[in-house]
This record gives structure tokens, sequence and C-alpha cells, in this order.
């Protein structure tokens, strides 16, 4: 599948911002008011500005993007519909989250419930996001069950890597936040490895054959236009796909880096070191995202493909 | 709304084309006149991008493989036309964010408004059928709309009120018709020569129907398993064959 370069900076950007905030709204909630005007204004401002700037980038890759108002239209039943929904509805909770938690004198309980409101509509649009590839009977390697786990978590451990190199420079929290980034970025890294371990084993079930009802063995003896059309340069799209084995090994070696460089975090708890740590933690493990999501779109198998010579899907 | 039409009710229309595979002879004259309607008609333009170029890319809404199937003597070369198979669990339709994607009530024919199509390809990555082709030039999804401008106009004659490439097949082997109606010529066809869905184990439930190749008079199709050819005939029987034959014999091998 070809990768629209906008849809895997959206998805990224916007996954780490929803669980940058997520966690925000979880250490609100169970906090209290921010520690501190300035630290919370960060963390909203980050979140928010990564999900907003995923959500512009979004609209680039499409044909009319004065249009895309119309996208919300369809929640009954397209996931990318019920994805713009939520996408533009957690904006309410995070604006009034925020506004609660930034005011010292607000209240803890009032802060709990918006920011358990806010964490719980982040959760949900990126369940959104993850469905829309989950929903494709058309691509194997999108149609499996740890697919929407594997968007929970990267989302959570790039949220989480952010968070921690906002929240070391203040030597808040870190002994915590560090360990929950090193959590996060481990599972994602587990969750990955169990991902593509289970694609590669799945037998390619769909053949030519079958996709043309024509009797065994079927073979392309000329193709149907001489050059690549729509379907060929979207659907047949596998640059990256050769290279896999290599790219999937820097995914893990990113987020490890990443969790790596979370360590001082926890140890020193603050320091220019541990900060500028932390804040490369937070890069490589956005890195790791960007590549994990371009694997993502080059190793999956659109079944049309077999029109065009495709071995099986 | 991207709901579909109740494919079960009594009654439903399902206008759709039913393609002889046995009889197509791959002139591609129904890809041509299908662009050829298509880029003037509802869709228009289809549009081409450096046409003439190294890189050419187009729309086009039908297009024509071939395949080669069998071995040995059984061994066959398949013309196989593919586009839009009108499906009744469509989920072009369903993933549709806008509504611009949507299946007929009245004839269950798929159409996408070009109006309000916001071009975000989603509908294409759900097609296994690779019906669909984005307009790189308009920005918009295009498919086949099995001539919705001429089934219905009531200003061209009556024969020429069917979908253009069935109208330009030379050799007879698209028909077009309702497949919602069990009497219909188009349904007799399928339940007469074993019409087929495509990739039934999706679960689209395509309407078209393709029509699968017919047995070869004389040529049994066990001699595939032996994957023989049959020995190459010595001509006619005539004497000037007989002689050649001989001196061929002669030659040695």
């Amino acid at each position: 599948m070809h990768p629209a370069y906008s849809v895997i900076i959206f998805s990224t950007l916007s996954g780490a911002g929803y669980g940058l905030l997520a966690l925000g709204a979880l250490a609100g909630a169970a906090h209290g008011p921010a520690s501190s005007f300035a630290f919370g204004a960060l963390v909203m401002a980050i979140g928010l500005g990564l999900i907003t700037a995923g959500l512009l980038a979004s609209t680039f890759h499409l044909g009319h993007p004065e249009r895309a108002w119309r996208a919300v239209s369809q929640w009954r039943s397209s996931w990318l519909s019920r994805e713009g929904v939520t996408a533009l509805a957690t904006y309410v909770p995070a604006l009034v989250f925020g506004w609660l938690w930034l005011d010292p004198q607000s209240s803890p309980i009032a802060i709990r419930i918006a920011g358990l409101a806010l964490a719980a509509m982040c959760a949900l649009t990126v369940i959104c996001t993850a469905m829309i590839y989950a929903s494709l009977a058309t691509i194997r390697q999108w149609r499996h069950p740890i697919v929407v786990p594997v968007y929970l978590v990267m989302a959570l451990a790039t949220g989480a890597a952010i968070l921690l190199a906002i929240a070391v420079p203040f030597g808040r929290g870190a002994v915590v936040l560090g360990v929950i980034a090193i959590m996060a970025l481990l599972a994602a890294m587990a969750l990955k490895l169990w991902y593509w371990r289970a694609i590669d084993r799945e037998p390619r079930v769909l053949s030519i054959a079958m996709a043309t009802g024509l009797s065994e063995p079927v073979r392309q003896w000329e193709p149907a236009h001489t050059a690549r059309n729509f379907v060929m340069r979207e659907m047949g799209y596998r640059v990256g796909r050769r290279h896999a084995r290599r790219l999937r090994r820097l995914v893990l070696a990113l987020f490890g880096l990443a969790g790596l460089l979370a360590l001082p975090a926890l140890l020193a708890g603050s320091g220019v070191a541990a900060s500028l740590a932390a804040a490369g933690s937070a890069a490589a493990a956005l890195t790791g995202a960007l590549i994990e999501r371009w694997l993502f779109f080059a190793e999956a198998e659109h079944v049309s493909s077999l029109y065009y010579g495709a071995v099986g899907a | 709304m991207t709901s579909l039409p109740d494919s079960s009710a009594p009654g439903q229309v399902k206008l759709g084309l039913v393609i002889d595979l046995d009889t197509c002879v791959g002139c591609q004259a129904c890809a041509v006149a299908c662009k050829e309607w298509n880029t003037q008609g509802y869709h228009a333009p289809l549009t081409d991008q450096d046409p003439y170029g190294a890189d050419p890319v187009g729309v086009w809404l039908n297009r024509v493989h071939a395949y080669e199937t069998g071995e040995g003597a059984a061994a066959r070369t398949v013309h196989f036309p593919r586009s839009c198979l009108h499906c009744e669990d469509a989920a072009c339709v369903t993933v549709c964010p806008t509504g611009a994607s949507y299946k007929r009530q009245s004839d269950g024919i798929v159409l996408v408004n070009p109006d309000t199509c916001i071009g975000c390809k989603l509908c294409s990555w759900a097609c296994p059928y690779g019906a669909r082709e984005y307009d790189y030039g308009e920005g918009v999804m295009k498919k086949c709309t099995l001539c919705i401008d001429r089934i219905y106009n009531q200003h061209l004659e009556a024969e020429d009120r069917q979908p253009a490439c069935v109208r330009a097949c030379p050799t007879g082997a698209r028909h077009f018709g309702d497949l919602g109606d069990r009497d219909s010529a188009v349904s007799r066809l399928v339940s007469e020569r074993g019409g087929y869905d495509l990739l039934p184990e999706l679960g689209y439930r395509p309407v078209n129907k393709y029509l699968p190749l017919r047995q070869r008079d004389g040529a049994p199709p066990t001699a595939a398993a032996a994957g023989d050819l049959q020995p190459l005939g010595d001509g006619d029987g005539s004497l000037l064959d007989s002689f050649f034959a001989w001196v061929d014999r002669a030659l040695g091998a």
C-alpha cells in the first residue's frame, strides 16, 4: 500500500499527542491541579499542538481538502468518519481539563472528571484511527487483531517519552514517568515483534486462481495496460518492503534507545544531563514510530494486486 | 447516509453485468468504449496525466487482463475484463466518510458523487477487485456507473440503452440486465452456464457474474492431468502432405 506521507505524519504526531494528553489527564485525575502553570501549560500546548498539526496534515493527501468537513457526517458506518468526530470532540474535554488543571483553585473532583473524560476520548480516537485499517478485509496485514492494541501502545509510548522530556527539566515526577515510559516502550516493542511474527507466519490464502475463478495454474499472460495505473501505484506499492527486516530492527533499536535514554531521568530525577537524555528519548521514540508506520503501509499486501501478478494475498 | 439497500427485499432490482470468459477475445473494445463514453458523460472528464510521456497514467473504469490457465492440452488463454461488480455488501460505500460513495436503492448501482467526494481514496482500499480508480486530475474517485446516463436515456434508441461496453462488444461476451429478477435473460444465462462470483470468500456478494470456460470439443480436459500435448498432425492426409510427412520421417529425428 502506498503510504500517504501526510497520513503517516498525522497518525504518528496525533498518536503521540493523544498519548501525551491522556497521560497528563490521568496525572491530573490522580494529583489534582498541575504542579506549576508552566509545566501544565507546556503539556497542554504540546499535546494539542501535536494533535492539531496531525489533523491538519491529514487533510493534505485529500483531493479536495476544502470538503474535509463533510467527513464527520457518516459516523454510523465509516471508521474514518468516526475518527473525525472523536478527534474534534476530544477538543472539548481537552480544553475543559486544561482550564481546570492550570488553575490551582480548581476542585480535584472536577479535574478528575474532566481528566478521565479526556483520557477516554484520547483512547477512543486512537482506536478509531486503528479501526480504519483493521476493518479492511482487503489487506491481511491490517485486518489483524493486534493492530488496534499496537496503535494504542504506540500512542502511549511516544506520548510517555514526550511527557518525560517535558517533566524532567521541571524535576517533576520523573521517576514515575520514567517507569511508565520504559514500560510503554517495552510493551510497544513486544507487541510489534508479536505482530511481525504473526503476519510472517500467516499463509497467503488468496491466489490469482481464486480471484479470477479460473482453474490452476493461473499466470498473467499479458498485462491489461502497458503503463502503471492507480491500482498498481496505490495498492501495489512496495518501496521499503525489501528492507523490511532491517527497518524492523531499526524500529526496535530506536525504541530500545528511547528506553535507555529514559533511564537517567529515572535515576537522577532532574538536571541538565537527564533533561537532554529525556529529550533524546522522545526524539528516538518518535523517529521509531514514523518508521514503524511506514512499514505498516509498505508491508501491506492488497488483494487487488493479485490481478496484476502478485503471488498471493 | 452510507447505508446499503436491503438486498433481500422482494423485487429489489440489481442491475449488473454478466461477462462470458469463454467468448471474450480480449479486443479491448469495451474498455475503449467505456473510456470514450464516460470521459464525456456522468464522470466527465476521465483525466490522463502525461499521456504521451514516459510514465502515462489515466482513469479507465474497465480493464481487460489476459491470463493463462490450466496445463497441457487443457491450457487456455483467457481474457478477463474487470470493472466494478456493484456488490451487495459494498464496503467501498460503508467506509466512505462523506456519503459521496453510495449504492442506489432503486437499481443497486454503486456511484460516487463527484461534488462531495473528498478524494481520501479509502473506498479504493476497501475494494478487493481494484475497480475504483482515483482521478489525479479531478481529485475525486471514479468508477463504473453501469452507464447510468445511457441505460435510462430516453434520447437514445432502445438498443443503445445499455452500457457502452456491452454495446461495443463484438462477440456478445457482455450481457446487461437485472440480476435480482430470477427470470431475466441474464439470470437465466447465469444459471444455465454456472455463472460465478469473484472472491466469494471475502463476502462482498458481487452482483456481476462471470461465465466459466466451456468444455472444448474433442479434447477432454483429462489430457491436462497428463500434461501432454496432442502430437502434431501430419496435415490433412492429402498425397502431398503424406509425401512431406514421409520425407520428414525419412530424414530422422
